[in-house]
């Protein structure tokens, strides 16, 4: 059952082939031999999600009809609120928040059966590539214990690839779903910016945060994606756009798909073992009849720049409501309240937080402004200028997840910059609003095998093409269901 | 290379965010973050001379609703996360500002 789909649980809770119990207390046997190794799990919440379990159990025996993800264990971030249960963003200054709400995407699970068995760990505000900046640890990656799962969404990662749960909620930013997933040889969907509500997510950057599904596969994605997405009266950025049934356009079938290749963008600064691995993917696209199609993105080089400039801004102004007054973390014996705020601030928050804090601030500030956060959303406009453009010829952009694999633990703490610049094909998507998906394409061979991911960025609110990217691809490959 | 970024551009900016450095966290994010707007510095070299600024991908729709009255969170819930709080009152409690 570990290895089963969403889907197939699903179908086998609906049937009563297996009790949702069943199913549930497998899976929590799964997570409690695992977690002490990978440390994918902040909180593990295992009575709520027996008695869920137990309800869908018991809906079923009186004959009702059975939501779309009934009975699947799925693991939420935790910079998700879920009503009464602990949320702390990875954070200190939230050690002890219980939220009073629930995030409208857990919402959404619940009312469509899904049992929710726990919250991952993940960067501090999800602020990070490697989930080192988790104030509870970093994550391991299942398939070598001594490296990164990726971040912010690595316990999300983990906990899939290392069959905890079939499905997971992360978010993204700036590649924080994507880069995980390929580090971790799962699949993450970050949909357009607009498509799923941010309601009772933690904001990081309000202008780029998405949230959306981690999974095994394209057709649990895009059941994910059918109940999580659509407009919330809680959210006014979440969009009106129709929600199409992102599973019925899974053919499995791409030919005549135009798929755009940035290869001047993606001829620097790619790790040798994951340049094969994308050569072949490029191949094997085209095998499946797509047709491949050099596009240039003149801007996308400076994408990490404005990404962290625009996105610090925002984290600046986000992050200003952890005070100490009205939840979380507040400093003792302060003798005034300015005392009692900086005090609380700098002993609550860990030193990523801090430094995005600090260039936010000071791109925001007298002076600094026109030159930084102005520019940088000039340069952002371009970067949207160059995908318009690029989807004028083709349907899909391809590039690599990340220019590297999963790298060590610790290899990139010390120097913040270097840990950015591994952000590279990411940031865009964000930046342009654009949907975009991590698909399981291969591995690096070394003393271990490293898990690579192809990026495939869609038009906006074109979330089911790059499903139907993902499904084709995984019908001719057999990536995705190799497991550590 | 260097921005020119200076401890007291440092202290200036944390004063502004209400964080209270110790002496260290000066000394290394100065060396950071002068490193970081150096490396952002690549982008006074782009003409974006008449480009507007994107600072937020527009979706373009109505977004005006009936002003509905509905439920919201009750007192207790509100101020149950506080970290001082008077919950008979109703009161989130911080240090004096006024007197004393």
């Amino acid at each position: 059952m570990m290895h089963d789909s969403a889907r197939t649980i699903r179908d086998g809770v609906a049937a009563g082939r297996f009790s949702a119990v069943e199913v549930c207390q497998t899976f929590l046997d799964r997570i409690e031999a695992t977690n002490p190794s990978l440390n994918a799990f902040t909180l593990v919440a295992a009575d709520r999600a027996l008695g869920r379990a137990a309800e869908i159990d018991r809906r079923r025996a009186a004959g009702e009809t059975l939501g779309p993800l009934a009975g699947v264990p799925v693991a939420i971030k935790d910079n998700l609120c879920v009503r009464g249960m602990r949320t702390t963003a990875s954070s200190r200054i939230l050690d002890r928040f219980v939220p009073p709400f629930s995030a409208t995407v857990v919402e959404r699970l619940e009312a469509a059966h899904a049992v929710i068995v726990g919250k991952t760990n993940c960067d501090e505000f999800a602020m990070g590539s490697s989930n080192e900046n988790s104030a509870y640890g970093p994550v391991h990656n299942p398939w070598a214990a001594d490296r990164t799962p990726g971040g912010s969404s690595g316990g999300s990662a983990a906990a899939v690839a290392a069959r905890c749960v079939p499905l997971a909620l992360g978010s993204d930013t700036g590649g924080s779903i994507r880069q995980p997933a390929s580090f971790c040889g799962v699949l993450g969907l970050k949909p357009t910016y607009g498509r799923v509500s941010r309601y009772g997510l933690l904001a990081f950057a309000s202008s780029l945060d998405q949230v959306g599904p981690m999974a095994r596969s394209a057709g649990d994605a895009a059941l994910t994606l059918n109940v999580l997405a659509g407009p919330d009266r809680a959210d006014a950025t979440s969009s009106r756009q129709p929600v199409p049934d992102f599973t019925a356009g899974l053919t499995g079938r791409i030919p005549g798909l135009r798929v755009g290749v940035p290869r001047t963008f993606v001829s620097e600064g790619v790790d040798e073992g994951v340049r094969r691995v994308w050569d072949q993917a490029l191949q094997t696209v085209r095998d499946a009849g797509a047709t491949l199609v050099d596009v240039e993105l003149p801007h996308a080089k400076y994408a990490t720049p404005v990404y962290y400039l625009v996105a610090s801004a925002e984290a600046s102004s986000n992050l200003a409501r952890y005070d100490g007054v009205r939840y979380g973390y507040r400093a003792a014996g302060a003798s005034g309240l300015k005392e009692m705020y900086s005090r609380t601030r700098d002993e609550g928050f860990g030193a990523e937080v801090k430094r995005r804090i600090m260039l936010g601030t000071y791109v925001l500030s007298a002076g600094y402004y026109d030159a930084f956060y102005l520019k940088a959303q000039q340069v952002r406009t371009l970067l949207r200028r160059d995908y318009d453009a690029a989807f004028e010829k083709v349907d899909v952009v391809a590039m690599p997840t990340s220019p590297i694999p999963a790298f060590r633990l610790g290899e990139k703490t010390a120097d913040p910059l270097q840990m950015y610049l591994a952000d590279v094909f990411t940031v865009s998507a964000n930046l342009a609003g654009l949907p975009a998906i991590s698909i399981p394409c291969g591995f690096v061979e070394g003393s271990e095998r490293l898990p690579v991911g192809l990026q495939v960025t869609g038009k906006m609110f074109d979330e089911s093409t790059l499903l139907r990217v993902a499904d084709a691809y995984e019908r001719i490959t057999d990536w995705h269901t190799q497991a550590p | 290379m260097s921005s020119g970024l200076t401890i007291a551009d440092v202290e200036r900016v944390a004063a502004l965010a209400h964080l209270d450095l110790t002496a260290d966290e000066k000394t290394l994010f100065t060396r950071q973050l002068d490193g970081i707007l150096d490396y952002a510095r690549q982008l006074q070299a782009i003409d974006t001379n008449g480009v507007p600024a994107t600072a937020h991908v527009h979706v373009h729709q109505e977004s005006e609703r009936e002003d509905e009255p509905r439920a919201s969170l009750s007192l207790a819930d509100a101020v149950e996360n506080a970290p001082d709080a008077n919950l008979e009152a109703g009161l989130f409690r911080v240090p004096r500002v006024i007197g004393g």
